[in-house]
């Protein structure tokens, strides 16, 4: 069973970083990255010290450097758009091995690629350390509507199986001889699309049918109750109380 | 400003979640769940264009026709979220500007003309697919208009607007087409096995008929009562708050840049086509935003006067509309 319900960002261990309740992991990355987001672009040795910080963590949690930056690289086609900036933007010129480059747009570039990075670092080493299941009931903690944290799960839960279901469909495409080369094929694959929907849905309803007749009456029982100590709140605070300071750092000095 | 588009999505996920209760009564969870897995999964499939290039589903207006605007909202909503958190796609602060944009532009936009031309056309299977076609055609440019805005508001680098359009552009020419014909064409083929299960399709079914000596007699009503209609008054309401919205944005971003303002209008027609991928430049919408500072206090009042107009012009057409509706009943 580990295969289907663990995803594939997550990377079983035991380090302390692993054993955090999840909510307070979740805080912890959420306002970490929303301290990144905030610091002047100008600052850059702040940057240098926030990946620091997260190299910290990362070495706590025992996530190999490697794991890490492979991960990172999904990060690659989101920041396409800002290597275009140099070259787009207007205001001061300056030439760089004889290509103008706007001034205005280096720091533009400067700023996505560096927040952006450490945002997804952060975001990665959450999920290298974190169920899914524990996700949830994190979030579930942190207040966010129990309706929305159950169809998450269900999203989660069926992902994998409604992913299943589209790849033998695929197959038995091209088991019959079907290869998808343009256009004209879209027929097909819409085809392929709706009778996936369907199926869907129809599993949906014999889920809820399943569901009502164990008698469920619209809510969840949570059987593991998480709560945090405050050694454990403090514990995963740290990360973002650390950045904070540098943060105010970048901004005065 | 990604605080701002954060409560603007949490306040519509609320909205829908009461709606979605609404559409699917305790049956929610699970079936929204499933359905978001659904979306999950199309969005993986992909579309051969042309030779080695290949584009897929955004899936935001297919929801919201296949199983009605709350649902959509909030199924599209939960994909975002933990592709956010999970996938690290878009990053989290960006969630704020992503599900504004994706989620609830792109659905609320197709519905919106969904129903529309479904009124106007004459209930027959083709005018639906016709009408999905229609609805995912505008939804894409006005995701990618409402990015624009964003990034109008937000950007602190000054690559001119027009530049951005065009920047977008040669990438994203074809999606919103092919967006359309995708959606029209799975919602078709969905009509054509469970018409039931289209949200956007009920009571188009025919009454049952029995041939009784020879004659065609009606049959007994349906057991199942007739599915209740999507509440006008939810979506009327979206549509005033997404209107206000957008006035607002847009006198904010009148009065901090006139310049600017211009040159959105001359790229209109550029703008329209240009589409951003599902969270391709969202980093861009968020990382660097500024406050709105309080030297645009004076954009306030123009923003004021635009909300009325708008208010005014909506509610008059959703009136006329109405009483149409209801003329055309009694008839």
């Amino acid at each position: 069973m580990g295969a289907g319900h663990a995803h594939r960002l997550y990377r079983h261990g035991h380090s302390p970083v692993h054993a955090l309740p999840p909510h307070t992991k979740l805080a912890a990355v959420f306002a970490f990255v929303v301290v990144v987001v905030s610091t002047p672009r100008e600052a850059m040795w702040a940057f240098g010290l926030y990946a620091a910080l997260l190299a910290c963590v990362a070495y706590t949690a025992r996530v190999p450097a490697g794991f890490l930056l492979r991960r990172l690289l999904i990060e690659v086609p989101f920041v396409a758009f800002a290597v275009l900036m140099p070259f787009v933007a207007e205001g001061d010129q300056v030439t760089v091995l004889g290509v103008q480059l706007s001034v205005n747009g280096l720091w533009g570039a400067w700023n996505v690629l560096a927040k952006g990075t450490l945002g997804v670092a952060a975001s990665v080493l959450l999920a290298a350390t974190t169920e899914l299941r524990e996700l949830l009931l994190g979030l579930q903690r942190l207040k966010l509507p129990p309706l929305l944290v159950q169809i998450a799960s269900f999203m989660i839960r069926y992902g994998d199986v409604i992913t299943d279901e589209m790849r033998r469909m695929r197959i038995a495409r091209e088991s019959r001889g079907f290869e998808a080369r343009g256009i004209r094929h879209w027929g097909v694959l819409a085809k392929s699309a709706g009778a996936l929907f369907i199926r869907s849905y129809e599993r949906g309803e014999r889920v809820h049918l399943a569901m009502v007749s164990r008698g469920y009456t619209g809510s969840m029982p949570v059987i593991d109750e998480v709560t945090a100590s405050r050694a454990q709140w403090s514990y995963a605070l740290a990360l973002p109380c650390a950045a904070l300071v540098v943060c105010l750092l970048g901004w005065t000095l | 400003m990604s605080a701002a588009t954060g409560l603007v999505a949490a306040g519509a996920i609320a909205v829908s979640l009461r709606g979605a209760r609404r559409e699917l009564d305790e049956r929610t969870a699970p079936l929204a769940g499933l359905v978001a897995a659904f979306i999950f999964a199309v969005q993986m499939l992909n579309f051969p264009v042309a030779a080695g290039t290949s584009g897929h589903l955004l899936g935001g207006a297919l929801a919201a026709i296949l199983v009605g605007p709350y649902t959509g909202v909030l199924c599209v909503s939960v994909v975002l979220l933990m592709q956010g958190i999970l996938f690290a796609d878009g990053g989290l602060t960006a969630l704020g500007v992503n599900i504004t944009d994706m989620a609830i532009t792109t659905t609320v936009v197709a519905y919106a003309v969904f129903r529309g031309l479904v009124k106007i056309l004459p209930r027959t299977r083709r005018s639906i697919t016709a009408a999905s076609f229609t609805a995912a055609l505008l939804s894409v440019p006005a995701a990618a208009l409402v990015f624009t805005l964003l990034y109008a508001l937000g950007g602190t680098t000054d690559v001119s607007i027009g530049k951005v359009a065009t920047a977008m552009i040669g990438v994203h020419v074809l999606i919103g087409i092919g967006e359309a014909a995708i959606t029209a064409l799975t919602v078709g083929a969905v009509i054509a096995v469970r018409p039931d299960l289209v949200h956007g399709a009920r009571g188009l079914e025919q009454r049952l008929k029995l041939r009784v000596n020879g004659e065609l007699v009606d049959a007994q009503a349906p057991l199942a009562p007739a599915a209740p209609r999507a509440s006008r008054r939810g979506l009327w309401l979206t549509g005033l708050v997404a209107s206000l919205l957008l006035a607002g944005f847009v006198s904010f971003y009148a009065s901090s840049d006139p310049d600017g303002l211009e040159k959105v209008a001359a790229d209109q027609g550029i703008d329209q086509k240009a589409k951003e991928h599902a969270s391709a430049d969202s980093p861009l919408a968020d990382y660097g935003v500024r406050d709105v500072d309080d030297t645009r206090l004076s954009g306030g009042l123009a923003g004021v006067i635009g909300v009325g107009v708008t208010v005014v012009a909506g509610s008059g057409v959703f009136w006329a509309v109405r009483k149409r509706r209801s003329t055309s009943q009694v008839a």
